[in-house]
């Protein structure tokens, strides 16, 4: 069986499934953010009293936080006395971050789990060897109440990386790259599995970036199997070491195609308006004038991204047309970044840092004007999502952001590494 | 749920994201009337006011890709839109629709051989849309989601379960 497989099987008390087949699957941990309200409110709704386990609730509030008007902080209020009534102990307030961040950061994601959410973005999981995938928030109130939902075993697709990462391109590019390559409805209904030597030697950081991207082109979750990286990034952070079982697939297990990169070819790439498949290698847009470079998201604003961004600004200044918003995926990252001088850094070259969550990529804060371009390291680049239905997003690596940042256009970070 | 769904025809490409189908900013809303006021505003003039003269969407490969969001299944419901036929569908936006109480169908087929206005016939329980003289067969929906659509929606089908096995 492949991982997916295997996770389904175990969550639904079946010695195997095959894909295609329908299970009736509990989940570990069902995460909700900024919609919880919304679940909550489903639930007084149709009736219900009692969660079929208040252990198995994550709940952080990440969109649009701190509320910024007062429909956002009643609604805020309606989550955070849910909380309260029903005993949700794994309760992160408007403080905390990005909900899959702060979630992985608590030691709440371990191997093997199987996590639902209110955000397609949970494929990120699947960086630590858990299945995450997104659902509405009515279905979560039903995971809430009954414990479980009914899911589909999907197709598995296995994807080998060959060689190394050039300088200055990053599991960003990797991912603009596939995504391009394969469309947006190029993985539907899949699970996809990462395998190569490079795996093995990528951060957990990037393993988180690729996971969260695979979601642009369809997956319904995504594995970079487990390994010594997992464990460590683990070790302190998992409350029971009990808790950590690697789950591999099997050496017969069925992949639906197997498809291979070599990452040697790639070179840093950027996602063009306004579909994430509208991928180009950076030297057909070089130039592209931009008014707004957004550090932020779920995709790529960790610790490490905020170092790489850094590391080109450091020394440097932001080009005067240029806003640049930088927003911290989660206090924790931004406290590791405070302590290090990544922070200092940032702020003198130019860029705004903000407090930590969605921000921008969730439309709070660094709105667009008509006729404006932003570049942004999101996982999104759709019509409006920023603004403006006149504006224009762009998608790329931390580097490629702060060299753009630094021209005033859409710039090669390699022309930043070699001075 | 009515078995048969009958109507005109709104067409649209492939990849119709979620953010196109009701922007971020009005996820503060979750009631179909308030949603539908701006849903596919993005598109420019004329919309959302125009769908609202059209039964059933039809769109290409992947409608619904993107956010997770459960309002865009109610915001096209508020807009008075019966069905979704799609030669494909997001996997999010595939369950959202049918928690929603939206009929979706899978129908690749379809798409190429109908226009704007075209007025079509779908037959749920059969399994077939009917136009232009010919039959559109569909794969049908496993009974227990069916179930669900067939209440109007998860919340719907949550009620029935808990009024009939109550929590003690």
């Amino acid at each position: 069986m492949t991982i997916a497989e295997k996770i389904l099987s175990a969550k639904s008390g079946k010695a195997s499934v095959t894909p295609g087949e329908i299970v009736e699957a509990y989940p570990d941990l069902v995460m909700s953010h900024t919609a919880t309200w919304r679940s909550a409110s489903v639930m007084k709704r149709v009736g219900a009293t009692k969660l079929y386990d208040p252990e198995r609730l994550a709940i952080v509030l990440d969109h649009v936080s701190p509320a910024k008007t007062e429909k956002y902080a009643a609604d805020q209020q309606i989550s955070r006395n849910f909380a309260r009534e029903y005993g949700v102990r794994k309760f992160y307030d408007v403080d905390a971050g990005i909900a899959h961040l702060v979630l992985m950061e608590a030691g709440h994601v371990a191997p093997g789990d199987l996590i639902v959410g209110t955000d397609s973005h949970c494929t990120i999981y699947g960086s630590l060897g858990a299945l995450g995938t997104g659902i509405g928030y009515t279905e979560v109130t039903s995971v809430w109440i009954t414990g479980k939902l009914w899911m589909k075993v999907p197709e598995s697709i296995r994807i080998t990386l060959q060689g190394g990462f050039g300088a200055g391109v990053y599991s960003k590019d990797l991912m603009l790259h596939l995504i391009g390559k394969l469309g947006a409805d190029g993985c539907t209904y899949n699970s996809v599995e990462f395998y190569g030597d490079t795996v093995a030697e990528l951060s957990v950081s990037e393993r988180m970036t690729i996971a969260n991207l695979a979601m642009e082109m369809g997956v319904k979750c995504a594995f970079l199997p487990p390994d010594g990286k997992t464990a460590e990034y683990l070790k302190g952070r998992l409350p029971d070491w009990s808790r950590y079982h690697e789950v591999h697939a099997d050496p017969d297990a069925r992949y639906e195609r197997r498809i291979e990169v070599d990452l040697a070819q790639l070179e840093p790439m950027v996602a063009c308006p306004h579909e994430v498949q509208n991928t180009k290698p950076i030297g057909e847009v070089v130039g592209t004038h931009i008014d707004q470079a957004f550090l932020g998201s779920c995709a790529n604003a960790k610790y490490e991204d905020l170092v790489v961004a850094a590391g080109i600004l450091k020394g440097r200044r932001v080009d005067p047309g240029v806003r640049l918003i930088i927003t911290p995926g989660s206090k924790q990252i931004m406290l590791e970044a405070m302590n290090s001088g990544v922070l200092q850094i940032l702020l003198e070259s130019g860029g705004m840092v903000t407090n930590p969550g969605c921000g921008a990529c969730a439309g709070d804060g660094g709105m667009l004007a008509d006729g404006e371009v932003c570049l942004s390291t999101a996982n999104r680049n759709f019509l409006g999502r920023m603004g403006s239905n006149q504006s224009q997003i762009y998608l790329s690596s931390p580097a490629t952001l702060a060299a753009s940042a630094i021209r005033g256009a859409i710039a090669d970070p390699r022309e930043f590494l070699t001075h | 749920m009515e078995s048969i769904i009958q109507g005109r025809v709104f067409k649209f490409g492939d990849n119709v994201n979620s953010d196109i189908i009701i922007p971020g900013r009005y996820l503060i809303y979750i009631d179909r009337e308030r949603l539908s006021q701006h849903a596919f505003e993005v598109l420019g003039e004329g919309f959302p006011a125009k769908l609202r003269n059209f039964d059933i969407l039809v769109a290409g490969r992947n409608f619904g890709c993107g956010s997770a969001r459960e309002q865009a299944a109610t915001a096209i419901q508020g807009l008075g839109i019966k069905a979704v036929v799609a030669s494909s569908f997001s996997r999010t936006f595939y369950r959202n629709a049918i928690n929603d109480g939206l009929p979706i169908v899978e129908c690749p087929a379809l798409y190429a051989a109908v226009a704007e206005g075209d007025e079509i016939r779908i037959d749920l329980a059969a399994g077939a849309i009917v136009f232009g003289g010919r039959e559109y067969p569909f794969p049908k929906m496993p009974e227990s989601v069916r179930q669900i659509l067939e209440l109007g929606g998860l919340a719907n089908y949550l009620k029935a379960q808990l009024e009939a096995h109550p929590q003690s």
